[in-house]
């Protein structure tokens, strides 16, 4: 259950991933992670620090550099009865694994007729925005939500980044928390004592009556500050977080919309053939006769993200970019 | 090395019987259009299920390949499920989700007949991993086959497994080919065993034709499993009379029959009840006797099936989600 009980405190993204991995392991006997220096090093963003102290080598273990094999691992030891943490330190790397996570993982428990259960948690880092370049700075959620048999989720702020993380361990399907790599500095007020975030239920961080912002992850912080301009000109825009997007909340999407009458929808993902697509067509199927305008979207050019900082900036999807297209919806 | 009883002996037997009479009415069955899909049969291979799994429990894990019936029949698949399943029936093991190359038993501890060349052995050392994290004595056997010996994934499982001391064996039938491909012609290798010391593990060859040796060697590596010593690479030189897909064997493009008609020479249920008639174990009228058996058990098995149920469309949607 979500937690009002933060007492204001205030801690980085990166610290509530690691909360929300104590946790796990502190309330379940039979979870463990396993993953590219979670042990060791704690993770080379620091989410498992100090658990390999805690917990020791048997539930919080080191592997080579062979995601395949660790998400076999995940797969093999989940239907076997454990509850695996999975960390693939980079979401650009589920090429190296793809075939355990959409030919297995996915649909072990399908095939089976329903005989097998995978209660795995995989974490993995999205986005670019730290000159990491091509292969390091990838939005790659679209193509684990078109995996029937995962869920997959994705925290904006240091609460849901816990909150998540601890859903998604406590859920008897496989389920993606792909956190986001920019993100882990930001502070937030966090509980102390382990809360989940419903998964399946989106957040309505700004109420408004003129236009929805439909969004997730880093782009949430964006969608904000461009909600923040437009209220400047008189134009109050709602923002949804959608938290989790497979399940994906569509009914707050829609009884939005009914009020708005406008939408825009925003991802760092490329635009083409991204989340995007899927919602602006939802909408239109479930709330046509609502909308005054077509269904906006924001996304990344189809281009591979590039590495120079001035190439990087040009090519994010940001505040001003949503405006502008806010804007346009409502003739502006 | 303990000399097998008796019944063991017999079991074996009937295990590779067992095998080859489904296999053989299943390819009927296919050839008839009475079983949807793509059939990938086990015959000519018997030996190495029946030699390896007469070791086993059902605590025991195993991952199989496309040509996985074998594998489920050796580890206690009950022949009436089993059909149904291949028939496309609510009644099969997988309630009609999964076909021939998904068909699967978590009860007998058999993760799977699997689509994907490779797939197995990661899921193998994962299984591992939990019958360790546990500590129960229980093991993983991942069957594999030459052309899966060069898919990434088999390497990664192979190094994973040995690093953290598992308790997995690898059993790769060699069959020769890889699919359509020859053996030669995918990779510089003749024994596919050599591959064990590049990951730090024992690797041993044993002709697969040859229940006897299978099942000698399949004990040495289960016992180094159990004992907490970690995997083995166990090689089993092997032949499928079959196709690759189907049931043809004779007049393929990428065979010469002369070479299936050696091999045929070295049945393994015949040379097992040569073997077994030797040692006084079973007689030949026994042995023909089991296989009438069996074979009435089979077509048991299809009339169960062909009586089944088909599945309810309304359950489509059905344990995608737990």
């Amino acid at each position: 259950m979500a937690s009002q009980t933060s007492n204001g405190r205030e801690i980085t993204y990166i610290a509530a991933i690691a909360e929300g991995a104590q946790a796990i392991l502190a309330e379940q006997d039979n979870a463990f992670i396993a993953g590219e220096d979670v042990a060791g090093a704690g993770g080379v963003f620091g989410s498992y620090r100090g658990l390999l102290d805690e917990f020791g080598p048997d539930r919080v273990v080191d592997t080579p550099i062979s995601e395949e094999g660790i998400v076999g691992l995940g797969v093999g030891a989940a239907a076997t009865g454990l509850r695996p943490i999975i960390d693939i330190m980079f979401m650009d790397f589920m090429g190296e694994c793809m075939d355990e996570i959409a030919n297995q993982m996915a649909k072990m428990r399908y095939m089976f007729g329903g005989s097998a259960k995978l209660p795995i948690t995989v974490v993995t880092m999205s986005g670019a925005g730290l000159n990491m370049a091509a292969q390091h700075s990838q939005s790659l959620e679209v193509w684990i939500c078109h995996l029937p048999g995962l869920k997959v989720v994705a925290p904006s702020t240091p609460h849901d980044a816990k909150g998540l993380l601890i859903a998604a361990s406590r859920d008897d399907n496989p389920v993606f928390v792909v956190m986001n790599k920019l993100s882990l500095r930001n502070r937030g007020t966090v509980p102390e004592e382990p809360y989940e975030v419903p998964i399946g239920k989106a957040n309505i961080v700004r109420p408004g009556d003129d236009l929805t912002i439909i969004t997730y992850s880093r782009m949430v912080s964006e969608a904000l500050t461009a909600a923040a301009a437009l209220a400047e000109e008189g134009l109050e825009a709602e923002v949804i977080d959608l938290r989790s997007l497979q399940p994906m909340d569509t009914d707050t999407v829609i009884e939005s919309v009914a009020k708005t009458h406008r939408a825009v929808v925003v991802h760092e993902a490329v635009r083409f053939a991204g989340l995007g697509g899927e919602i602006a067509a939802q909408i239109q199927e479930l709330a046509f006769d609502d909308l005054d305008a077509p269904v906006a979207r924001v996304g990344a050019p189809f281009s591979p993200v590039p590495f120079s900082a001035v190439l990087e900036q040009t090519y994010l999807p940001n505040a001003d970019k949503i405006v502008a297209q806010a804007r346009s919806l409502l003739g502006g | 090395m303990s000399q097998p009883s008796d019944d063991v002996l017999r079991d074996i037997h009937r295990r590779m019987v067992r095998i080859r009479v489904f296999e053989t009415e299943a390819g009927r069955m296919a050839e008839a259009g009475k079983i949807p899909g793509a059939l990938h049969l086990y015959v000519g291979e018997e030996a190495v299920a029946a030699g390896v799994m007469v070791h086993l429990s059902d605590d025991d894990w195993i991952t199989s390949t496309h040509r996985g019936h074998g594998h489920l029949i050796a580890k206690g698949g009950a022949f009436d499920r089993m059909f149904a399943e291949l028939f496309g029936r609510a009644t099969g093991y997988c309630r009609g989700k999964g076909g021939s190359m998904h068909i699967s038993n978590m009860d007998l501890g058999m993760l799977g007949a699997n689509g994907i060349v490779g797939a197995g052995p990661p899921i193998a050392v994962g299984a591992a991993f939990s019958t360790k994290f546990r500590k129960t004595d229980r093991v993983a056997v991942s069957f594999f086959g030459d052309g899966a010996s060069n898919e990434g994934s088999f390497h990664e499982a192979a190094n994973m497994a040995a690093l953290y001391k598992l308790p997995v064996i690898f059993v790769c039938e060699n069959n020769g080919y890889g699919e359509y491909t020859p053996q030669a012609n995918h990779q510089a290798i003749v024994d596919v065993a050599d591959r064990a010391a590049g990951y730090g593990m024992p690797g041993v060859v044993v002709d697969g034709m040859d229940a006897m040796a299978v099942y000698e060697s399949a004990e040495a590596a289960i016992d180094r499993a159990r004992s907490g010593e970690g995997p083995t690479l166990l090689e089993c030189k092997t032949y499928r009379f079959f196709d690759h897909v189907g049931v043809r064997g004779m007049g393929l493009s990428y065979r010469t029959d002369e070479e299936l008609e050696e091999w045929q020479k070295r049945d393994p249920i015949h040379l097992f009840e040569a073997r077994l008639a030797e040692l006084g174990v079973l007689s030949r009228d026994e042995a023909a006797g089991i296989h009438e058996g069996i074979l009435e058990e089979v077509k048991a098995g299809i009339e169960f099936a062909e009586s089944s149920p088909l599945p309810d469309p309304n359950t489509l949607l059905d344990d995608v989600y737990a």
